[in-house]
């Protein structure tokens, strides 16, 4: 490689830490919030003894697993205006990143869910629980417990698919890449130069899933 | 601690009175008709195969099933304070929602379930997971049920593992553990439901002297076991449970010594000649 070539990584670094700051982080963490809260509620109608709020959220499931998160992606930024109804990049990408998110994330806790064994229901009911406050103290956290290296890789996916926002014009890593790239024509060097950046973010994930499944495991035989 | 008639007169009315039980699992009548009479300060030992139907009862008494026909009728812990609560069942037909949810609360609120397999709360210490349901639930003092929590798990011994989570606990330690949470709910009536079968031989003792210093104590319980010899020492009465139906009862003793019925004999003698 020549010296303007490291230049002009060492010049774009800016650019594209910049572009995941701004772009690439937050996208990721409001969509992950999103989804999971999306994601709790689907995973609970999908345990509902109601038949209909079962097969509702399973539709959902079906769907959003069924369909590429990119022609999701579309179908809200350029499809959606066709009906009147206009979403801007921003706001597009979080609602199809949730919306995916949370058909992810709901069968991970339902799966949760139904992993903790029924006495510990039947101790919280025969403690006098109901079975909203059986879920939210005694399961829940048993539950989180289980699911936190699956969601993590749910996690992990967002961050790299977040990538797909720059197909809306959302100004984030890859597109900041794209940019730089276009500009200066040096396309491999840019593009090697994000894909480092994305690796690394999910480095310091994957060492922050550890650190978070250490804590949560402090109740639990080794 | 303990409950409020250390002395249970002779003529004190049952506390808990079952009439004709019934619960089906869908084609298969677990319950056919059971009929119990416990009172206060009594032991009540249910015996029987496996598979005929105790735990059943048992969660019935607790609430945790609805049964399909009969009545439960369980009185107060203070007579003056507490008014006697029924449930018909037959009214409710077998429905959750068919029977008062307040009637319910009531049963299971009286009545306090020691489980087989412990059911500790695994993501909580020993003291929460005793304190849990005297205050998320009952919504009583936290510094109150703490001590109270603290004097009874002193009692049994593990007052050191006040902050210990139940994996780092012996099988005998966390029934123990179990037991306490029951008390602390101050119930009128304690159930067990074969509070020893899944402990190692070696820690049985511990477990049965404890429930033998609470019968004595006068706690009224209903108690699932196949220990013949804790049973004739420290139940008012056996019942035998067999398809569902209480085949005899009576005094531990006799019965344990004299069955009267044909399948009651084959059962003990099972229990006592395994092979
Ligand atoms: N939730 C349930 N669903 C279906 N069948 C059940 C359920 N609980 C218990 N049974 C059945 O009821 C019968 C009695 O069970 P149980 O009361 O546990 O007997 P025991 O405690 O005397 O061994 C068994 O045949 C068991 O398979
Ligand atoms: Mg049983």
């Amino acid at each position: 490689m020549t010296e303007s070539t490291w230049q002009l990584l060492l010049d774009s670094l800016w650019p594209l830490i910049h572009g995941a700051i701004t772009g690439t982080i937050p996208l990721a963490l409001a969509s992950f919030a999103i989804g999971l809260v999306l994601a709790l509620g689907l995973a609970l109608m999908r345990l509902s003894r109601r038949r209909w709020l079962s097969s509702i959220a399973q539709v959902y499931i079906s769907i959003v697993r069924g369909t590429p998160l990119l022609v999701q992606l579309f179908v809200i930024f350029y499809g959606l205006p066709s009906l009147g109804v206009v979403i801007d990049p921003w706001p597009s990408a979080i609602i199809a990143f949730s919306i995916n998110v949370g058909g992810y994330a709901a069968e991970v806790i339902r799966a949760a869910i139904l992993s903790v064994p029924k006495g510990q229901w039947e101790a919280a009911y025969m403690i006098g629980m109901s079975h909203r406050r059986a879920l939210t103290r005694i399961i829940l956290p048993q539950a989180a417990r289980v699911s936190v290296p699956p969601l993590s890789n749910t996690f992990i996916s967002l961050v790299k698919d977040t990538s797909l926002a720059s197909l809306i014009l959302v100004t984030e890593l890859f597109r900041e890449a794209q940019q730089v790239a276009a500009f200066s024509q040096q396309f491999m060097a840019l593009y090697l130069e994000a894909a480092l950046l994305y690796w690394l973010i999910c480095l310091v994930l994957s060492s922050g899933q550890g650190v978070l499944e250490k804590r949560l495991d402090r109740y639990v035989a080794h | 601690m303990s409950p409020t008639d250390r002395n249970p007169d002779q003529s004190a009315p049952a506390l808990l009175t079952v009439r004709g039980l019934q619960k089906s699992f869908g084609d298969n009548q677990v319950l056919k008709s059971i009929d119990l009479t416990v009172a206060r300060g009594k032991v009540l030992a249910l015996i029987g195969p496996s598979g005929s139907g105790k735990t059943t009862v048992l969660r019935c008494l607790n609430g945790l099933e609805i049964a399909d026909g009969g009545t439960i009728e369980i009185i107060g812990a203070d007579d003056a304070t507490h008014a006697p609560v029924t449930i018909d069942f037959a009214a409710a037909h077998g429905s959750r929602s068919g029977v008062p949810k307040k009637t319910l609360g009531t049963l299971r609120d009286r009545s306090a379930m020691v489980f087989q397999h412990y059911n500790l709360f695994p993501h909580k210490t020993v003291l929460e997971n005793v304190m849990e349901g005297p205050v998320v639930v009952q919504r009583r003092p936290r510094a109150e049920v703490e001590a109270e929590a603290l004097a009874l798990l002193e009692r049994v011994g593990l007052g050191e593992k006040r902050d210990s989570y139940p994996f780092e606990l012996s099988g005998g330690q966390q029934q123990r553990v179990g037991i306490v949470r029951a008390l602390a709910l101050r119930p009128t009536l304690l159930l067990f439901d074969e509070p020893t079968s899944a402990l190692d031989p070696e820690l049985v003792g511990d477990v049965l002297r404890l429930i033998k210093e609470l019968a004595a104590e006068g706690w009224t319980m209903v108690i699932v076991t196949h220990e013949l010899e804790f049973a004739r020492e420290v139940a008012s009465e056996v019942a035998f449970v067999d398809g569902g139906t209480i085949v005899e009862h009576g005094d531990p003793k006799e019965m344990l010594r004299n069955p009267q019925h044909e399948r009651t004999r084959q059962f003990l003698h099972r229990l006592l000649f395994p092979f």
